[in-house]
């Protein structure tokens, strides 16, 4: 299985107002791999996930999953949103069942499957809270459930511990990681944060804005056994030091 | 203490305080009794048109064209409201002609209304219609589209596509502005029906009153007006009700 995005440019607007968000991105992702998309905003991040996720539809190039063009959305690339990422009126385990249930999967394979996938990220007890109920993290562990149990090829997160506290926002860091190292999915994370970047994924692409492309892309090989010994390991803070001063370098004068 | 601190306490004190006023102003003979009749005067005559019949009789009347009139703008206003909501170009289409017509006050659609229909059923009901119909579809559109665009890609990146989002996604979410909005318009229906029956109506709350104030009832009158104003409290509570109890995660 294996994700081609294939030199994708998005503009927005029409003839002299257009506006070129995306120029010539082109990256592959494979089967059990974790990709991570950093860059600034404007950098043009998100607007890859929304391509990819069939929201949005690219200007030129083209995305296919398992040489299937992308022509819209669909159930194949799951997706976590940062903000409004359940929905209120449904309890957490009605918001697990609710792909399901698009799906018209049978009534006992969506039961099972939303018990099951509620202890996977780890909140069974809270199955019939409303998501007011539960803390941020908590809300968010709910929608990667909800995105896992439709069974998707991969995984796209959209900035989705962004609007967490930083301990949270670590202990998050630390459950997807063991999520993937458990599970194998396959993931596309969308991220400002180099660090978390690091931490999580196998390969790292940096886009810089203006027009959004990628400047650089790394192949991280970390031992995350201990992310909390990680975070502070030499090898980790050199590399985040060396992308972090490439990223610096992108910024306009004016920003630095 | 504890009962101070009930929500209802202090509202029943200050209708209670009102009465007593009304009580002392009406037993200090400062105003003539035919401007103010007692309280006391209200409640018999209250009574007297308890026992005839007629007060069942003139609140049927109303709280039916009310409710024809009245289900007939918010069934209508829902799809049309959410198409407006949902489609750009059919808002763009209705938008400016429905923020005109909700801009002509309804009462000045009665001569009209007579004209065409005459003083049957027919023109109340179509008044009370006109007077909410507009306020409830462009209510019920504004709530459609502030329905976070997070919620759709969500559903449409599970699978789900059309109609299974209209009513999973959209619906419950705009469910309990829809609620507020057919209870806040409600009231302006309530207006309208006392409106139409003082114009020309054989029986109705509205025509009993005006019929009062022929003779010089006052304390017929009286009973009209707290009697409307019952019933329409009586609505609003049962649409907070039902808000408590279909959307209370939205509380």
């Amino acid at each position: 299985m294996y994700l081609r995005v294939a030199d994708i440019s998005k503009s927005f607007g029409h003839g002299s107002q257009a506006k070129l968000v995306l120029e010539g991105v082109t990256f592959d992702l494979h089967r059990g791999q974790f990709l991570a998309l950093v860059g600034s905003s404007g950098s043009g991040k998100s607007t890859v996930m929304r391509l990819i996720a069939g929201l949005d539809r690219p200007t030129t190039g083209s995305i296919s999953l398992d040489g299937l063009l992308v022509r819209g959305p669909g159930s194949d690339r799951g997706m976590v949103f940062q903000k409004y990422s359940l929905y209120p009126w449904l309890t957490a385990a009605e918001n697990v069942a609710f792909g399901m249930e698009l799906q018209r999967r049978s009534r006992r394979e969506i039961q099972e499957r939303t018990a099951y996938f509620l202890d996977v990220v780890g909140l069974a007890d809270a199955a019939q809270s409303l998501p007011r109920e539960l803390s941020g993290g908590m809300q968010q562990r709910i929608a990667i459930a909800r995105a896992l149990a439709a069974e998707p090829k991969v995984l796209l997160l959209d900035e989705p511990f962004g609007a967490l506290d930083i301990q949270i926002r670590e202990s998050m860091q630390e459950f997807l990681y063991q999520l993937w190292h458990q599970t194998g999915l396959t993931a596309l994370l969308i991220t400002h944060d180099l660090e978390e970047a690091l931490l999580l994924a196998t390969e790292v692409h940096i886009m810089a804005p203006s027009p959004g492309r990628i400047v650089r892309s790394v192949t991280v090989d970390l031992d995350r056994r201990d992310m909390a010994h990680l975070r502070v390991s030499s090898p980790f803070l050199d590399l985040r030091e060396d992308l972090a001063s490439s990223l610096r370098s992108l910024e306009p004068a004016g920003r630095r | 203490m504890r009962s101070l601190r009930h929500p209802w306490t202090l509202g029943v004190v200050g209708v209670i305080v009102a009465v007593l006023i009304w009580l002392l102003i009406s037993t200090s003979d400062v105003v003539d009794k035919l401007f103010l009749p007692s309280p006391q005067a209200v409640w018999s005559a209250g009574q007297g048109q308890w026992a005839s019949g007629l007060l069942i009789k003139d609140a049927l009347a109303s709280v039916q064209r009310v409710f024809i009139g009245f289900a007939l703008s918010a069934g209508l206003a829902l799809p049309i409201g959410i198409a407006m909501g949902t489609n750009v170009i059919i808002c763009r289409l209705l938008e400016p002609l429905m923020a005109l017509i909700r801009y002509m006050p309804a009462p000045a659609f009665i001569p009209l209304l007579i004209i065409y229909f005459g003083l049957e059923e027919l023109p109340k009901v179509l008044l009370i219609f006109i007077g909410t119909f507009f306020f409830n579809t462009l209510m019920i559109m504004d709530a459609v589209k502030f329905v976070p665009r997070e919620f759709v890609e969500t559903a449409r990146t599970l699978g789900g596509r059309g109609l299974p989002i209209l009513t999973r996604v959209v619906a419950p979410f705009i469910a309990p502005q829809v609620l507020d909005a057919y209870r806040i318009n409600m009231a302006s229906a309530w207006n309208l029906v006392i409106v139409a029956e003082l114009v020309a109506a054989n029986e109705g709350l509205g025509k009993r009153i005006s019929l009062a104030q022929r003779f010089l009832r006052t304390d017929e009158i009286f009973v009209g007006l707290i009697v409307i104003g019952l019933i329409g409290l009586m609505i609003d509570l049962g649409f907070r009700f039902l808000m408590r109890r279909a959307c209370s995660w939205a509380n």
